[in-house]
């Protein structure tokens, strides 16, 4: 009914093995990305930007970030924080210390600074796994933040230690700073987000991927194989680090302008994109975006709905809404333990055989 | 899925859309998380007046007034999210409580064009008016507090501070960090020695640092805390039988429910305010207007609490700066750049204060295009533990001004050069 498969012929492997094989798939992919980049441009306004499109396009490049390490190739990190602020300290630092360059490559360079920071802390994995790679992971968490708010020259020597961006441009329109129009900061992100899922997907489904998802699955055998376990785990903290600084630098920079490193990239937020990962699922690039909408959309919702319409008092609002996504994630965990992009993959089975399931 | 969540949006949006014509203020507090202690208290008291003026005299200058609050937790991104979700309903004036937040507001209220009005906390510079047109932080700054205590030090100590050790236990954060340039530059001028103590956000684990203090033994101890960190310090200082004397908070740090779990180890712990504390006849009427009618914010039992009190000054200001801006425009209806105008043209006095029924809850400041930062006194209090109750033991201390305003001057032209801003006020 939905999925019209009849006369949806592939004549060669390169068209079998796509990233959405079905027609259908493929149709709404595209007509989602269209919407995307040229209809919403034109009408967001600066509470749809910065309340949630643009959170929820840095917070989905963090979680395909994570998921890369985590997912792919079975790492657990708890230092998603401290590696998210390493972004946004190179690209204050950059930004501030080349103010002729386009920002937009000072993001990518912030990415590849924490790419090199993040296989630094990558080398204990090759010797340890499991929950003390996560407290190695842990220790880089909290020893980062320290970093920066010890050290003055990382915040310019400004006396509160706070890091704020100046305007740059990119065709002379800002990006950054506070005149910059709500359209141009959702660009940007969309931008980035668009290329890096991009890079991703394909990143995942070949040879370095693989060999990724065979550490995850068993270290041992996969060096039998001949997949080489220290290329293999760094290339996944490298790859991983780099889309996690893009993030970082993104939601300094675009997102909210100035930050405060222990407040914005406390441990909070490693749990924050732990918990995008787990709940949209791990291993899935789609997973990442259903995680991050779930954990940014959904609380700002419940607070339009409760207060807003309904018109509830504020602390009780915030306390029930702690109480009502922390429902859904047990309620979504235990109807479905691998996330809801495994739901989503089950519905679209269910959808392709209906109504004739037999 | 994703569509239906927009959709939601858009009609919770849509529903939550205002009537016009009212003032707004909108009231971004926070009533959960580990700073609702302090959030709570002010908002009640802020939100508290502006019922109270509508209820007894109509609204101001006959418009009545519209809060709309909206909870932050502390947290930058909600506070963006509040931001967003209400400068569009007419919003004259922001109040966010917060450093952090106000670090996050600056820029943004600047290119907006709503004032912003940080009480005694935010970036201290932002007193230089010829450089923050749209940043108000009258009556006193973190600055002013710290050279306030380091002045009721020196009277304490014969004029002289001259080989004392004093350390400063701060919140790990923009807010903890501020007064760190006064205080050295004070060091330099008094020849005391500066211990820096950071305490991790939010504050409940306090040992070590406890255990340094009890180490070097200052002699004395300066807090810049605010929510849960001011009630686990003043404990820990209890624990280690640290003479409470000799601990002084800021005025974040000096609230009833600071030192009220300490119980009677807290007595003659000392805390800066920037308002007397009192029963003043205000808080009358609002018991009658407010509270009995079911009105307000919380459930009453804040009245006249420390923070209470200075959430209703915060208030008071923003109103009598509403009516400066009815007064300077001839118009009732005012928007955000008259309400700007009406903060710079602010003038409180004592028959103003006492026609208010609030007869020197503050000290008398005026308010003018150079000078957005107000007097910057500040009183010392102290905890009587048995009656439970803050006793004044000073007037209104006047800070070091010699020493605040070349910094002042210095860290806000640094601004403006950042940010390619031409001074005001020629």
């Amino acid at each position: 009914m939905f999925y019209r498969e009849a006369g949806d012929f592939k004549t060669s492997y390169r068209e079998d093995s796509q990233t959405f094989p079905i027609k259908f798939d493929r149709y709404r992919y595209y007509a989602v990305l269209l919407v995307a980049l040229a209809v919403v441009p034109f009408f967001i306004d600066s509470y749809w930007a910065n309340a949630l499109l643009v959170p929820f396009l840095i917070y989905a490049i963090a979680a395909i970030g994570l998921n890369i390490l985590t997912g792919y190739c079975g790492q657990v990190s708890l230092g998603t924080g401290g590696f998210m602020a390493v972004g946004a300290y190179a690209c204050y630092k950059l930004m501030t210390a080349f103010p002729d360059v386009n920002i937009l490559l000072h993001i990518i360079a912030a990415g590849g600074i924490t790419a090199a920071v993040g296989v630094l802390f990558g080398l204990p994995s090759l010797r340890i796994k499991g929950f003390y790679l996560a407290v190695a992971t842990l220790a880089a968490q909290f020893f980062l933040i320290w970093l920066f708010n010890k050290v003055p020259w990382f915040y310019n020597y400004s006396a509160s230690g706070q890091i704020s961006a100046p305007e740059r441009t990119v065709f002379g329109i800002a990006v950054t700073g506070p005149h910059t129009e709500a359209w141009a900061k959702y660009l940007v992100c969309l931008l980035f987000v668009a290329v890096l899922a991009w890079v991703a997907r394909n990143l995942t489904r070949g040879s370095i991927g693989r060999s990724w998802m065979a550490i995850r699955d068993m270290d041992i055998a996969a060096e039998i194989i001949g997949v080489n376990p220290l290329k293999a785990k760094l290339t996944a903290f490298a790859v991983s680090s780099f889309y996690i600084g893009i993030a970082g630098a993104l939601f300094f920079a675009v997102y909210l302008g100035a930050v405060e490193v222990g407040e914005a990239f406390g441990i909070q937020k490693s749990f924050l994109i732990l918990f995008m990962i787990i709940i949209g699922g791990l291993g899935s690039i789609f997973g990442s975006f259903a995680g991050a909408a779930f954990l940014v959309l959904l609380p700002v919702l419940l607070k339009n709905v409760l207060v807003g319409t309904l018109g509830w008092p504020t602390d009780l609002a915030a306390h029930i809404e702690l109480m009502i996504v922390g429902a859904l994630i047990i309620v979504f965990l235990i109807a479905e333990p691998h996330g809801l992009a495994q739901l989503w993959r089950i519905a679209k089975e269910k959808l392709r055989l209906w109504p004739f399931p037999h | 899925m994703k569509l239906k969540l927009a959709s939601v949006a858009i009609g919770a949006l849509l529903a939550a859309s205002p009537a016009l014509a009212d003032l707004v203020f909108p009231d971004l507090s926070y009533r959960t998380g580990p700073f609702a202690a302090g959030g709570i208290p002010f908002s009640d008291g802020y939100q508290d007046y502006f019922t109270l003026v509508n209820e007894r005299d109509g609204g101001i200058g006959g418009v009545k007034a519209r809060v709309i609050e909206c909870e932050t937790a502390y947290n930058t991104e909600k506070g963006v999210e509040c931001y967003e979700a209400t400068k569009g309903q007419g919003a004259l004036l922001y109040q966010p409580l917060s450093t952090g937040i106000t670090y996050q507001l600056i820029p943004k209220v600047s290119a907006d064009k709503i004032p912003l009005h940080t009480m005694g906390y935010g970036r201290t510079s932002a007193a230089n008016g010829r450089v923050f047109e749209w940043v108000f932080n009258y009556p006193a700054n973190y600055w002013d507090a710290a050279s306030v205590t380091i002045n009721y030090l020196l009277d304490e100590n014969g004029g002289s501070l001259e080989g004392k050790k004093i350390a400063l236990l701060y919140h790990n954060s923009a807010y903890g960090k501020e007064p760190i340039p006064t205080l050295e530059a004070l060091a330099q001028k008094h020849g005391y020695t500066l211990t820096l103590i950071p305490v991790d956000s939010p504050g409940q684990e306090q040992k070590s640092q406890w255990l340094q203090i009890r180490r070097e033994r200052p002699d004395f101890v300066v807090m810049w805390g605010w929510g849960v960190m001011n009630q686990v310090a003043v404990q820990e200082a209890a624990n280690i039988r640290f003479p409470m004397e000799n601990f002084i908070g800021n005025w974040w740090s000096g609230a009833e429910h600071d030192v009220t779990p300490a119980g009677m180890a807290a007595n003659g712990y000392k805390s800066l305010n920037m308002n007397r504390v009192a029963d003043y006849p205000v808080f009358e009427d609002i018991r009658t207007h407010v509270v009995a009618k079911g009105k307000a914010a919380g459930d009453g039992s804040n009245v006249g609490k420390v923070l209470y009190t200075r959430g209703m000054y915060a208030a008071m200001l923003a109103v009598e700066a509403a009516k400066k801006a009815q007064e300077i425009h001839g118009t009732a209806d005012i928007n955000a750049a008259m309400m700007r105008d009406g903060m710079e043209a602010l003038e409180m006095t004592d028959e103003l204060m006492a026609s208010l029924g609030a007869p020197g809850i503050g000290p008398e400041f005026g308010v003018t295009c150079e000078d957005h930062g107000g007097s910057g006194m500040g009183i010392v209090q102290q905890w009587n533990a048995a009656e439970g109750k803050w006793v004044a033991l000073t007037d209104y201390i006047a800070p070091d001004r010699d020493v605040i305003a070349p910094l002042i001057e210095g860290d806000s032209m640094a601004f403006a050069a950042e940010n390619n801003l031409s001074l005001r006020c020629d």
